[in-house]
């Protein structure tokens, strides 16, 4: 646990912040920019700085590695599967129109919206991952509890 | 059009402030120092993509250079010495040399682009011009840059998240992902 109770408080208050930024710049990336690829760093940055401010076992309890592994194959899997479900619902793979035959636009809607949730997935797990792949090495190598 | 022309001295000033920094982690020994300030030059590369008009790029730099890098490049450095080993006169000058040709063939291809802001360039016309044209019929989102990314050009985008899992599953077999492995050794 840092001793600085600046950080400690600071950070209370900026993460649930940049959680809800990063879900913005997702979920608002058709209208402005963004979309999966930021907003799953600036997600991923969100844990980072919880890790960094409570500690590594309090990040480990908060986002588990175990997730980060899945999270990495998942955001994958998502992508793709999007492709499939276009493609047995008679479209071309990743043509989302066929998503929504009722309307004009709501598939393409649809499809961009769920294949930037499988990147921001993705993209997540895979700077969570890599964090913990650093910070449980300097843990293991000095030996020190946080 | 003085709208534009203040943006350009935005971009001239952003550009200097970025060949300072560099010249500054060129000179400095301190890994933390240098750390910081690559940070510090991605942010203000970011802000001049904002400059730009280049937004989706701006945020994506201002997140993975700025806010990732950082904190990877501080916890690599956590297992490294502080101070870089001072490099011989020699490969500095070899370096130098080098740099110079660089510079040279830059300058030399300097005359066949097309001039800053220009509507006739190959990025403006043909398929980039096309994509800004269909989108309100065929996707109708305001961002043309996801429209591109996301639909249009859906299975690049596939292919980056491919090479994402896979730099990911690179780190995580190297690096022995949440050193759990390692902990368990340690028990034992």
């Amino acid at each position: 646990m840092s001793p600085y109770v600046v950080l400690r408080v600071v950070s209370k208050l900026l993460i649930p912040l940049i959680f809800l930024f990063g879900f913005y710049v997702h979920f608002h990336g058709e209208y402005s920019p963004g979309g999966g690829f930021a907003a799953g760093v600036v997600v991923g940055v969100g844990v980072i700085l919880y890790a960094l401010i409570f500690g590594m076992e309090a990040a480990r309890k908060a986002a588990p590695p175990y997730w980060a592994r899945v999270g990495m194959a998942l955001g994958a899997l998502i992508f793709a599967g999007v492709g499939f479900v276009s493609l047995f619902m008679g479209g071309n793979y990743l043509d989302y129109t066929v998503l929504d035959p009722n309307h004009t636009y709501l598939g393409q809607h649809i499809g961009i919206v769920a294949v930037e949730f499988g990147v921001l997935v993705s993209v997540t797990a895979v700077i969570i991952a890599i964090f913990y792949g650093f910070a449980g090495r300097e843990r293991t190598g000095d030996g020190a509890e946080d | 059009m003085t709208g534009a022309d203040i943006t350009q001295y935005f971009d001239y000033l952003f550009m200097v402030m970025l060949l300072f920094i560099g010249l500054t982690i060129i000179r400095l020994q301190n890994l933390f120092a240098v750390v910081m300030l690559t940070g510090v030059y991605s942010l203000i590369a970011a802000a001049w993509f904002v400059s730009l008009g280049a937004a989706d790029v701006a945020i994506t730099e201002a997140a993975v250079g700025a806010g990732i890098s950082t904190v990877l490049l501080l916890a690599a450095m956590l297992l490294t010495a502080g101070e870089a080993k001072p490099t011989s006169a020699f490969r500095h000058w070899a370096a130098l040399v080098v740099m110079a040709a660089a510079g040279v063939a830059v300058f030399y291809a300097l005359g066949d682009l097309p001039v800053y802001g220009a509507a006739d360039t190959p990025a403006n016309t043909g398929p980039g011009m096309a994509y800004i044209e269909r989108t309100p019929d065929e996707i109708n989102i305001p961002n043309v840059v996801t429209a591109v990314l996301a639909s249009y050009r859906g299975f690049d985008t596939m292919g980056e998240v491919f090479v994402v899992f896979a730099a990911g599953v690179g780190v995580a077999l190297l690096l022995n992902l949440s050193g759990r492995g390692r902990r368990e050794e340690d028990g034992e």
